[in-house]
């Protein structure tokens, strides 16, 4: 099956504190902190969007792999809910930021948290059908919180490419979607902010798919929990992917590595995927992930990795680490975060 | 009237420092030139692409108070001339700094931003800035 090749992450350098948001709002922000995990967020500077965002990723996982191997990319497929444009793809100006081969497939997905994971699956199967040698898949994010909504402590910013081909760093054993119609959380067309379902994004969306998608995978592949060297779940917050991750039997320090939200909330379709990228970063020869992604609406797609001995010779230093990009921030206050989401009302607006 | 085309034309230098290289004496240009000033004829045909490496250090600097329409949600905001490590200078802002922390001479590379947008139904015009590279 298909390998992991390269990947890459990128973390926008501006963050807030869950303190400063709960102090608008007249909150306790110890409540947000113990209740939901959460205690910072990334913050997109006002002049970046899901293509640059995406664009700093997909150069990342190309300057691991060597630019020079970039003509060998036959499709890229951009998953986000935060595309620049309604109509005009983010995949297509990918091709031309990155320097790609002008034959290529290219498409933007939508699928909530896990449009990045279904792109994955897409150039998997284009992979192991032989209709291409390497693609592209990236699932990035601007997401956007209603002002004082619960979801304003997590809604943030980032993105994750990772490069796909026959022979890579680790092995994509298999994967498996479990998919519903679950309104758990929507956004109509030409609504600024998401709507959600309050508690119902809880069991009936985010555990059922979930759990029912990580146990399937274990059944398929005839593995438990303590086979897995690392778990990564979607994390909306820090509580969810830590509560699922136990029902499922996983200890803490399975899930540890890949857990990114307590610090750059939730990246929407990166929100799985960075802490994948995460746990690459550390990853050996030999350790087997287990990781689940979930988009609301609602389905989830698990993937069963095995990391291959190539990682040994494959240089992660040839890019910034995601850990190494949660260090240096610059911490904005909440009258900046507004302007810089443009949640200002401007004249002429 | 519209920039599309004048931006579309220019995308691949904008979006990733396509340069050219006049093969007849070695100088590397950015903006990409068709006729090497130093050749003239003599580099006719012999003018090629060369995408930049993106990496570069601070040849001077300022801090714009005053910014124009598409940049008053960064005032105030940075912008350089990036001595590149091919050799051009290239103008262009450096985005994700505290003024405070850019200093003639620290190393930047290539990023990609939203440069203006055409109002709210137009096109919107990517192109380079720079990062501090730490």
């Amino acid at each position: 099956m298909a390998s992991i090749v390269s990947y890459g992450s990128y973390i926008p350098r501006y963050r807030i504190k869950a303190e400063e948001i709960a102090r608008i709002w007249g909150e306790n922000p110890d409540n947000i902190k113990n209740g939901l995990m959460v205690y910072s967020k990334s913050v997109p500077a006002p002049d970046e969007d899901v293509l640059t965002i995406s664009t700093e990723a997909a150069r990342y996982a190309i300057n691991r792999w060597g630019k020079e191997n970039r003509g060998k990319i036959g499709a890229i497929y951009v998953g986000s809910e935060s595309h620049p444009y309604a109509v005009k793809p983010t995949a297509s100006i990918l091709v031309e930021s990155l320097g790609l081969d002008y034959n290529i497939m290219a498409a933007d997905y939508e699928f909530a948290c896990k449009a990045g994971t279904a792109a994955m699956q897409n150039v998997i199967g284009l992979v192991d059908s032989d209709m291409i040698e390497y693609g592209m898949a990236i699932g990035a994010d601007t997401s956007q919180g209603a002002p004082g909504d619960a979801l304003e402590y997590s809604a943030s910013a980032g993105g994750t490419a990772f490069i796909i081909g026959k022979k890579g760093i680790a092995d994509i054993n298999r994967t498996y979607s479990f998919t519903t119609d679950t309104p758990d959380f929507w956004r109509r067309e030409g609504e600024k902010y998401p709507s959600h379902g309050g508690r119902f994004t809880g069991e009936p969306a985010y555990f059922k798919h979930v759990l029912t998608a990580a146990k399937k995978m274990m059944e398929l592949m005839n593995t438990k929990p303590e086979d897995y060297d690392y778990a990564v779940f979607h994390q909306p917050n820090g509580k969810f992917p830590t509560r699922a991750a136990k029902m499922l039997g996983f200890k803490d320090s399975q899930i540890e590595e890949g857990l990114m939200t307590p610090y750059i909330g939730n990246t929407y379709s990166d929100s799985m995927i960075i802490g994948l990228s995460a746990i690459l970063d550390k990853a050996e020869p030999g350790d087997r992930i287990l990781a689940v992604a979930f988009g609301s609406g609602a389905g989830s797609d698990a993937f069963d990795i095995t990391v291959n001995d190539s990682i040994k010779s494959f240089n992660r230093d040839l890019a910034p680490t995601v850990r190494k990009q949660l260090e240096n921030p610059i911490w904005v206050d909440y009258a900046n975060y507004v302007k810089f989401r443009k949640k200002i009302i401007m004249r002429g607006d | 009237m519209s920039d599309v085309p004048r931006f579309w034309r220019e995308s691949n230098h904008r979006y990733r420092l396509v340069g050219t290289k006049c093969n007849n004496c070695g100088s590397i240009f950015f903006p990409p030139r068709d006729v090497c000033p130093k050749c003239r004829r003599e580099s006719i045909g012999k003018m090629q692409e060369l995408e930049l490496s993106g990496y570069g250090e601070v040849y001077s600097y300022t801090i714009v108070h005053d910014g124009l329409e598409p940049f008053k949600f960064q005032v105030p905001y940075i912008m350089a001339m990036i001595k590149t490590d091919e050799g051009p200078l290239i103008t262009g802002q450096i985005v994700d700094a505290d003024p405070s922390e850019v200093k003639i001479g620290s190393r930047v590379r290539v990023t990609l931003r939203r440069i203006r947008e055409e109002g709210k139904t137009g096109i919107i015009q990517y192109g380079y800035k720079f990062v501090l590279e730490k």
